[in-house]
């Protein structure tokens, strides 16, 4: 017999191999239409926030974190540890830690402020992704997460040094107290954060919470273009960051 | 050779029977975090790593010491270790097997990890760790199976393994520097980001690996008629004295930049792990403990007459790698999170779930390993001249 | 060394276990083809049907791909139509129901796509649709409107100062 025990098992090994490797080469397909930007879309080529906290009142019903949280199915989980947070608020000292000392007067220093995803112009969240399910859409700068392509790692919250980031620990979809038939929710297991309202901007309106906030708090526009909105702002009145010594590049302002 | 692996007597029997419930108990587990999602182990969004994180990196640096038995034999012809290199070797497929089971655990969505190999992605420091892991565990597979498989027919190495194994020698630098690489890479993360990470891992596995061989191979010289010389045995004793010393020193210049720079973002974790912030101090005996079992081995090992005296090594080895295995595999990744980056305090114990699934990836592994060391051994016994 | 019984034995069982999909499953027992509940109203689908039938799959996730990576909103398809490529607008626009259009092809064709994880059918949304999970909604547990953002401040813990 000339089949040794040996030579079956080599044989047997690479068959289960290529028969693997098919799925994974087996793809190419060719769709008839064409695909294009919607006729709305609203166009930047970055996109950037500027928050104006002079002018946020403390006694409004928080319509802007709300308005977030119920247009893109974010959960409630009442269990911090597992929270998911798009749009969320933390004292001035603990939003910019690096910026905050004790004599800062109490009021300055409890202030809250909105946070949300940055979208950094160099985003390290993106960076590290073994999947690249975040990269940044070089088109208008906005940092995505592709949800059907997260594996879960967490490498990007280890990786954001803003906190922006928030892993779908159970099933968020009995956290959801109404959900928004026109987005969808996430599932279990994968990363999740702001968009900048990425599907608000390309049928040409403005992120829900610019549109939810009364007191016009929140400024959104291009910060290549010299007479944007944003840009007039930053321009008029003395503004900072989070965490800029750590060249992130952060597109949210902070008027103070 | 593997038909060895079916013959042993009773108390062979019962080990491998105690590591496979082991198995099946983490298995288990393994099936009601997989049902429930990850809220069942301690990890928050806060402290996203954790104790699975943690254990792979370890066992990486267990894997990747496998240079410190090759290079002596390969590069400076030190016979000695000739015997041990295929335990040294079977140790690291079992560890590497470890660690991605690790990688495996720690994900939200196991069912998708093969978009790791279809996107590659060469600016991720995971995505190398995912290439060099499973690279490294099948060469090491290969030399050992071959190089045991030769000696049994008693003929020399064939060329093609021995440039594996020379392959291997940078390879196991590389894959261990790439898995500091993931931690010394995240801006915002004070305590990680340090240019030392990658040298300190290094070290730090050159010490935990021979440590854990010296163990085995007198565990193994008690349970068979195998035996390993006391020229290897003080061979790896000073490998693993000298690592640990200059893991000390590492530490120490480490401790020197945090403290007298004292930059608050970069202190504050420390500050933590040494004395607690406000209470929280759950991770402070830790720590004392790992900066004590280093100095405590460190002196038990520089006196000649402690460490030719086999009980009295065998003590320090095993304080040696608690100390290690605390400082990378419980303490590192955890640490990093805490303060978190709103200067809070989240702590984070590992859940039972997250212990009992991990008690169970190390059973496997050690699963694997019994198989390999039972050939290993039977083969050895045979051609060894008593 | 090698015990006939044995091996003969063991290859039974082997192909008994390895063969347990076929019969647990009933691969290959005739089933009637399910019946489809097609839009009363919409006669034109996205492409033809034929084209639909066959690869409605690898259209979706051509979709998918272009909206969420390369932020395209609109297709025009081989006849020159537009349509947003947006699953719940467009496809469940029409095809209201999960259950007895999407679900009762896949059920026949035992494929599980892991779609409705994130999406639903809109008109559907309202119910829990993993009725499995049983963890009240936040409003059953007597939280007023607007309390969400309360627990985003208070849930925290205090950290130092
Ligand atoms: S804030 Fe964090 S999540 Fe957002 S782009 Fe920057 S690094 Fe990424
Ligand atoms: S958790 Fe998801 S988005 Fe984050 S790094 Fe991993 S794969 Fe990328």
């Amino acid at each position: 017999m000339t089949l040794t025990r040996r030579k079956f098992l080599k044989a047997a090994a690479t068959s289960a191999l290529s028969v693997m490797a098919v799925p994974c080469i087996s793809q190419g397909f060719e769709l008839e239409g064409r695909m294009s930007l919607g006729p709305k879309a609203l166009k930047a080529r970055r996109w950037a926030m500027v928050v104006d906290m002079n002018k946020c009142r403390d006694d409004c019903a928080d319509d802007c974190l709300i308005a977030c949280h119920e247009i893109h199915n974010v959960p409630y989980i009442p269990k911090a540890e597992h929270e998911v947070m798009w749009l969320f608020l933390e004292p001035y000292e603990n939003a910019f830690p690096e910026r905050s000392h004790r004599f800062l007067s109490k009021r300055v220093r409890e202030k809250e402020f909105f946070l949300m995803c940055n979208h950094c112009e160099d985003p390290p969240c993106a960076r590290v992704c073994p999947t690249q399910a975040t990269f940044k859409r070089e088109k208008d700068g906005i940092v995505m997460i592709d949800y059907h392509r997260c594996i879960g790692c967490r490498f990007c919250m280890a990786a954001c040094p803003y906190g922006s980031r928030s892993f779908n620990f159970r099933d968020p979809r009995p956290f959801i107290k109404k959900i928004n038939p026109e987005f969808p929710t996430r599932r279990r297991g994968v990363v999740e954060k702001c968009n900048f309202c990425q599907e608000l901007l390309e049928v040409g309106r403005m992120p829900a919470c610019v549109e939810a906030c009364k007191e016009g708090v929140l400024t959104f526009g291009d910060l290549e273009d010299p007479t944007s909105a944003v840009r007039t702002l930053l321009s008029e009145k003395p503004h900072i960051r989070r965490k800029p010594d750590l060249g992130t590049g952060p597109s949210v302002f902070y008027i103070v | 050779m593997l038909e060895k692996v079916f013959h042993g007597g009773k108390g062979y029997w019962v080990w491998v029977l105690a590591l496979a419930a082991g198995v099946g108990i983490g298995l288990m587990a393994y099936l009601y975090q997989l049902r429930e999602g990850m809220w069942v182990t301690g990890m928050s969004r806060d402290v996203s790593w954790g104790f699975y994180i943690s254990q792979f990196t370890f066992l990486v640096g267990v894997a990747a010491s496998v240079l410190m038995v090759v290079l002596p034999l390969y590069l400076h012809d030190f016979k000695a270790f000739a015997r041990i290199t295929a335990l040294s070797q079977f140790l690291a497929v079992g560890t590497l097997l470890m660690s991605l089971l690790f990688i495996f655990s720690d994900v939200g969505m196991p069912m998708r990890i093969l978009n790791v190999p279809l996107n590659p992605t060469p600016h991720s420091m995971l995505f190398y760790d995912t290439v060099f892991l499973p690279g490294f565990m099948v060469i090491n597979l290969i030399i050992g199976w071959t190089a045991i498989g030769a000696e049994k027919r008693e003929v020399p190495l064939q060329w093609w393994v021995k440039g594996l194994i020379y392959l291997s020698m940078p390879w196991a630098v590389v894959m261990h520097t790439v898995t500091a690489f993931i931690y010394a890479g995240t801006p915002g993360r004070g305590f990680w980001m340090t240019a030392i990470m990658a040298p300190r891992f290094l070290v730090t596995a050159f010490a935990a690996g021979p440590a854990l061989l010296i163990i085995l191979c007198t565990a193994i010289k008690t349970l068979t008629h195998f035996v390993v010389t006391e020229r290897a045995i003080q061979k790896l004793v000073t490998i693993m004295l000298y690592a640990l010393i200059i893991d000390a020193f590492f530490l120490g210049v480490e401790y020197f930049t945090v403290f007298y720079a004292d930059i608050p973002e970069y202190t504050e974790t420390f500050q933590y792990l040494f004395l607690g912030i406000d209470g929280d101090c759950a991770l402070v005996p830790w720590t004392w403990c790992m900066n004590l079992a280093l100095l405590v081995a460190i002196g038990l090992l520089v006196i000649p007459g402690a460490r030719s005296n086999r009980p009295v090594l065998i003590a320090a080895c095993i304080i040696a790698l608690i100390g290690l295995w605390i400082d990378k595999g419980y303490v590192l990744v955890p640490a990093a999170f805490i303060p978190n980056v709103f200067g809070r305090i989240m702590e984070y114990p590992p859940s039972w779930v997250e212990l009992t699934i991990s008690l169970g990836i190390y059973a496997l592994g050690t699963l694997i390993i019994t198989a390999l060391y039972k050939v290993v051994i039977s083969v050895k016994e045979e051609t060894q001249d008593l | 060394m090698f015990n006939k019984g044995w091996v003969i034995g063991g290859i039974i069982i082997f192909v008994a276990v390895a063969a347990f999909p076929f019969y647990w499953y009933q691969v290959g027992r005739d089933k009637p083809f399910p019946e489809l509940e097609l839009p009363a109203k919409e006669k034109r689908c996205v492409e033809s049907v034929d084209f639909m039938r066959a690869n409605h799959m690898r259209l979706l996730d051509a979709w998918r791909i272009a909206v969420v990576r390369d932020d395209l909103l609109i297709y025009t398809s081989a006849k020159g139509e537009n349509f947003e490529m947006n699953l719940h607008k467009t496809c469940m626009g029409c095809h209201t129901s999960r259950d007895r259009f999407c679900n009762r092809c896949h059920d026949y064709n035992n494929v599980v796509p892991p779609c409705w994880d994130c999406h639903f059918a809109p008109s559907e949304a309202v119910k829990d649709q993993r009725p499995e999970v049983g963890v009240q909604p936040p409003a059953q547990r007597g939280l007023r409107p607007g309390a969400r953002s309360e627990v985003i401040r208070v849930n925290r813990k205090g950290g130092k100062s």
